[in-house]
């Protein structure tokens, strides 16, 4: 499925069970069963949905708790608002640094992911030579492989780089990232410029365009709507990220955010300064809730279209 | 138009399969090669010893209990997952069509819903495993689910939750329902928009019931969708590497209780610097994840014919 398709269908989704309603509507003489129903469907939905937010708001207001009042009155709101947490977690919690080796990693890699993963889809995509199917295959066969499997041979083979050492640097990691994002990349994009039309492109070349220049200036624009879908995606999977850098990035300084937060809620076990910890959280959430606000329709599009693979 | 086009090919490909292959391929025949040997990590002594590492594996009694546990939440988690997903999406889609004037709050409350429930698929697992890791504290203060329970009167049901033998599994099983069902909520309210709603509109009016409805055209009609998830669910679920870690007692404990294949792995390589023999757990979880998404499929294609 394209995202297209997904969001068609989505954008669909609630209409289509009113519109029954709304035909069926005099016809249908049950309505008592459904109510008895639908305070019972409507409870458990609201049950869940207290479920899955409560925590999440707790780790807002414990933000601004101090450790004493999370502990002993994990419920409670806060009474003053200890805005040091903040500054604690940044400073002396780290979370600074972590950020910002977080934001220099997963930027890097994003803009890798999108130039060289399109770049690869339109080849496959578009143009016929002898080889092609293989490497499209090559590159799809990468969404099978378990990473737990291959981080021991990944651990040497950026110990081992040519040159130096690829372990805990940024453009090690990044080059990681890159490349395990290809796979899904690689599958997303081909599939969309595969429903790109061809004669913009062909229009392009006879105006005498090389075939470089109709990608980046005719082809990237009209594939805006994948790109954004498919880097939201690589963004979100890259910035939560914690497997890779773990095993690839073992030194302090060099830590990304969830290695930070892991590290720091290891070592605390049930004491210290936990108003820092969750100041920290809701640090390394900000970027991430931001995204899912305001692109919320594209993340849950492509997020599940992973899914369909 | 032939003008330069293998130039062009070459071109854009070369740097994308570069770094494919360098990071993912190369790494991939790698394990097979490493999973034959007793290498320890330190360059030059690694012998090969055939399929030694495998034997090992298969007498380790660590391996066996770290495997059953990846096994109980490959036979809950997806099951429950996908059920509360389905059992969801249903009411947000198709449920509320009995009440006066549901058009305008079904449709509204659907979007806030999906909103809320996805949010856990957003949030780094590291950030779940945290909050649940305090969600458990077996303190009947300072836990966030004891005190709730002693709140509302059912003292009897406090518990030190993780610290438990018995019920740490489960309690780190529980987590990744409550991570994934909101992803099949989203995932399965857009295919059933794609089941056209002439269906719905016959079975109404020959009287079908909701329950009906469900078992009879929801369900048949997204088998594809749902097989996909239980593939995509029973992965998660063989893996648990990141929850394990952060939130058991001990890693992997209490006692064991806890253990995953993934966690045996990491500390196998990167602990005890055992890495052909960690390589073999690696050789063995792909072999279990194939042999799962293979018969997968296979019993899933069958009991479709049934329909």
């Amino acid at each position: 499925m394209t995202t297209e398709e997904i969001e068609t269908v989505t954008k669909q989704g609630p209409a289509a069970p009113a519109e029954v309603t709304r035909r069926l509507g005099p016809t249908s003489g049950r309505s008592s069963e459904g109510g008895v129903l639908n305070v019972f469907s409507h409870g458990i939905l609201v049950v869940w949905a207290l479920m899955v937010g409560v925590p999440l708001l707790w780790v807002l207001w414990s933000a601004f708790k101090d450790s004493n009042g999370i502990l002993t009155d994990p419920w409670g709101l806060p009474t003053t608002l200890h805005w040091e947490n903040w500054s604690n977690a940044w400073d002396d919690a780290n979370m600074g640094q972590y950020f910002i080796n977080t934001a220099i990693v997963v930027g890097g890699s994003v803009v890798g992911t999108m130039v060289l993963g399109s770049m690869a889809a339109y080849v496959l995509a578009r143009f016929t030579f002898p080889g092609n199917r293989f490497i499209y295959y090559l590159f799809v066969a990468g969404m099978s492989f378990p990473v737990f499997m291959l981080v021991i041979p990944l651990f040497f083979v950026l110990r081992d780089f040519p040159g130096s050492s690829l372990l805990a640097t940024y453009h090690g990691l990044i080059l990681v990232y890159i490349a395990y994002s290809l796979p899904f990349t690689v599958f997303f994009m081909t599939a969309f410029f595969r429903t790109l039309p061809t004669s913009v492109a062909e229009a392009a070349m006879i105006d005498g365009a090389s075939h470089t220049r109709t990608f980046f200036q005719v082809m990237v624009p009209m594939a805006k709507p994948g790109l954004i879908s498919i880097g939201i995606f690589n963004f979100l999977g890259q910035w939560n990220q914690y497997l890779l850098p773990m095993v690839l990035n073992q030194q302090e300084d060099k830590y990304v955010l969830t290695q930070g937060l892991a590290m720091i809620a290891l070592q605390q076990g049930y004491e210290n300064d936990w108003g820092a910890l969750m100041a920290g959280m809701m640090i390394a959430m900000l970027p991430v809730l931001i995204v899912y606000s305001v692109f919320q329709r594209q993340v849950q599009s492509g997020l599940t279209a992973g899914a369909l693979k | 138009m032939q003008h330069g086009k293998y130039r062009f090919i070459v071109g854009f490909l070369a740097l994308p399969l570069i770094v494919y292959g360098v990071f993912v391929i190369s790494p991939f025949v790698q394990a097979f090669q490493i999973s034959m040997t007793d290498w320890s990590g330190l360059v030059g002594t690694a012998e090969f010893v055939g399929l030694d590492n495998f034997a090992k594996l298969w007498e380790s009694d660590d391996f066996w209990n770290a495997l059953r546990h990846n096994v109980y939440m490959l036979a809950l988690v997806p099951v429950v997952t996908l059920a509360l997903g389905l059992f969801f999406a249903f009411m947000l889609n198709v449920g509320g069509r009995r009440r006066k004037n549901e058009v305008v709050t079904g449709v509204a409350g659907s979007k806030l819903y999906k909103f809320v429930f996805f949010f856990p698929q957003v949030i780094s697992i590291t950030i779940i495993a945290v909050i649940w890791f305090n969600i458990y504290n077996p303190d009947p203060d300072d836990g966030m689910l004891n005190s709730f329970l002693g709140a509302v009167g059912l003292d009897g049901l406090q518990n030190s939750w993780l610290g438990e033998k018995s019920l740490a599994l489960w309690c780190i099983s529980a987590v990744m329902v409550w991570g994934h069902v909101g992803f099949f909520v989203v995932l399965f309210s857009a295919a059933m928009a794609s089941i056209p709603r002439d269906i719905y509109e016959a079975a109404l009016l020959d009287g079908a019931s909701r329950f009906h409805t469900f078992f009879r055209i929801t369900l048949p009609l997204l088998w594809d969708t749902v097989q996909t998830g239980w593939v995509y669910m029973g992965i998660i679920a063989l893996d648990a590497f990141a929850l394990v870690q952060i939130m058991s007692v001990n890693m992997g404990g209490p006692d064991g209780a806890t253990d995953v294949m993934p966690l045996r792995l990491y500390l196998t390589a990167f602990r005890d610097s055992q890495f052909g023999y960690a390589a073999a757990m690696g050789v063995a979880m792909l072999i279990v994840t194939m042999t799962f998404a293979v018969l997968t499929m296979r019993f899933a294609r069958r009991e479709r014919i049934e329909y």
